[in-house]
């Protein structure tokens, strides 16, 4: 009991650590901005960039949700199109030396330099961001899935196979389970790839979303807006991503 | 810690046509192997020749030890039996019927015990019920029984990775007798565990095992293991692997704490040990 006592200040100042950092880096850039009397369209202060967030935010609001729901629609429509490939490229040998090559040579194209010619195809609506998104997202879901599949310990197939469980059973009972910690690693990839790939395609030809309004507010030299817009997909990014890690603490108990 | 309530196990709800071959005379060994050889990764230049050539018949209804040095090939031998593996050359049958995969009538404990860690205990230890399609209350009763008498029962509804290696073992031993196998295949199912758990385990293992007059092949380092439960022993010469003794074990049953003090057990250890200890002299 004394012991915990004891312990007790020592771990809370450890937690303390890391927002107190964050306060400090916060007053510190404050600091500075003042003192060298940096302009604002230059480098804001973070008390600007506060301003500039309470006067637009309706704006920001809007342009927020469209940016999120590129992003979320996005991901999802890739998690729908890799977890079948996945399976298919898993449990068939002529799929896998079909697709998997074709894929792995897709997956070499950096996906920002076909984010001009997809905005041409498709033209100025969502879409083309969408379509962007689901691009950056799908190999790291299907790579992750593909790998989690096959992870399965030989002594684990042994003990299935001395049952004669079915294929079926085994991807059932054994592989889906054993994917599980790959396939939450895949979607962790894919969801911070996925808020850079609706960006990106929002800075090629957008009339919404932070992307553009980056775009906007910098060539205006509203650099504070620029700076709370970057902030706003940061905190997204940030707030998806653990999102999903505490939907994986919630599934994937056994490996933490 | 009855082993009576084990004895009504359920029938197996779908049968497979080799079960037939259980079901006749006698006369069939339960497991029989001719000339068996295995050298993995025959033809290539690291090949290793772990096993035989061997030759064995376990009569339906006993128990056979086999005791031999690490890495001799007992685990290769179990898993031939099983159907895991096949021999490099040589024949194996089972009830009288080519060996050629493996059987749902057999129950195994493998030396890693495997158990799988998103499951809890109960889930690990019904896996069988559930590939086999058994009728679940049933099942899940005999787990529960077999829980209570392998001392899991407060464990139960955890992790694997919340048990000792011991009791992992012991999960994994719950796991292979809960269909009720004809044939039990273990290899060192008790090998983690502390000598007093150990024989407890091991006597319960021996009632089970007469009570429901099934098969068994058990692997063992412990030479007091191999006798106590055995009606053979079989003694393994270093890799490859070939039976340099069969011992009857010719104690009475049942076996109990009382056996190990025998004169005559004493006598076949000491023989089996004269066996290991000096492989030169004739036997
Ligand atoms: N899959 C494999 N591939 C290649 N060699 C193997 C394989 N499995 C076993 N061996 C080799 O076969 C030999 C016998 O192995 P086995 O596991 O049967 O030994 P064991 O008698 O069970 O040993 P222990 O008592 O340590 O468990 C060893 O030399 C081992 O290296
Ligand atoms: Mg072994």
């Amino acid at each position: 009991m004394t012991i915990a006592a004891v312990a007790r200040p020592g771990t809370a100042l450890r937690r303390l650590l890391t927002p107190l950092s964050y306060v400090a880096i916060v007053l510190v850039w404050e600091a500075a901005v003042r003192a060298f009397e940096v302009p604002a369209w230059l480098l804001p202060a973070p008390s600007a960039i506060a301003g500039a967030a309470s006067d637009w935010l309706p704006e920001l609001a809007t342009n927020t949700l469209v940016t999120l729901r590129e992003t979320v629609f996005g991901f999802l429509v890739a998690l729908a199109a890799s977890l079948p490939l996945a399976i298919l490229i898993a449990f068939s040998e002529p799929a896998r030396r079909l697709l998997y090559p074709i894929l792995l040579g897709l997956q070499s194209i950096p996906k920002v330099a076909l984010a001009p010619l997809i905005t041409l195809w498709l033209g100025f609506s969502e879409w083309p961001k969408i379509v962007i998104v689901v691009l950056v997202c799908f190999f790291p879901i299907l790579v992750n899935v593909v790998a989690g599949f096959e992870s399965v310990p030989k002594t684990m197939l042994d003990l299935m196979h001395s049952l004669k469980a079915s294929e079926t059973m085994i991807f059932r009972r054994l592989r889906i389970p054993a994917a599980m910690p790959h396939f939450f690693t895949g979607c962790k990839v894919a969801i911070t790839f996925a808020v850079i790939g609706a960006v990106i395609g929002e800075f090629v030809a957008a009339q919404s979303g932070l992307g553009y309004l980056i775009l906007m507010s910098t060539s205006q030299s509203q650099t504070p807006l620029a700076f709370a817009a970057i902030a706003l997909l940061t905190i997204m990014s940030i707030v998806l991503f653990y999102g999903i890690e505490l939907l994986e603490r919630r599934i994937v108990r056994w490996s933490h | 810690m009855s082993v009576a309530a084990l004895a009504p196990a359920f029938a197996m709800a779908a049968e497979e046509p080799a079960a037939a071959a259980f079901r006749k005379p006698v006369s069939a060994p339960a497991i029989e192997v001719a000339g068996v050889t295995k050298v993995f990764g025959e033809g290539k230049p690291g090949a290793v020749h772990a096993l035989g050539p061997i030759d064995l018949s376990i009569a339906p209804g006993s128990f056979v030890s086999v005791v031999g040095p690490s890495g001799c090939g007992k685990s290769t031998l179990l898993r031939l039996a099983a159907g895991l593996d096949r021999p490099s050359a040589g024949r194996m049958n089972r009830y009288g019927e080519p060996l050629d995969g493996p059987s749902r009538q057999t129950g195994i404990v493998f030396q890693e015990h495997v158990l799988f860690p998103w499951a809890t205990v109960l889930q690990n230890v019904m896996l069988p019920a559930d590939v086999l399609g058994l009728p679940k209350a049933e099942a899940t009763a005999r787990a529960h029984h077999l829980l209570e008498l392998t001392g899991l029962k407060d464990f139960a509804h955890h992790s694997p990775q919340m048990l000792s290696g011991g009791m992992k073992q012991r999960a994994a031993f719950c796991r292979a007798l809960l269909a009720d196998p004809q044939l039990l295949l273990l290899d060192e199912p008790f090998g983690a565990l502390d000598a007093l758990t150990r024989e407890e385990l091991s006597l319960e293992l021996s009632r089970i095992w007469q009570e429901l007059g099934r098969t068994a092949l058990l692997i063992t380092h412990d030479i007091e293991e191999a006798i106590l439960l055995g009606d053979r022993v079989l003694i393994m010469s270093p890799r490859p692997g070939r039976i340099r003794a069969d011992i009857a074990v010719d104690l009475p049953r049942p076996r109990n704490v009382g056996t190990a003090a025998l004169p005559r057990f004493q006598e076949i250890k000491q023989a089996i040990r004269e066996l290991i200890f000096n492989p030169g002299r004739p036997e």
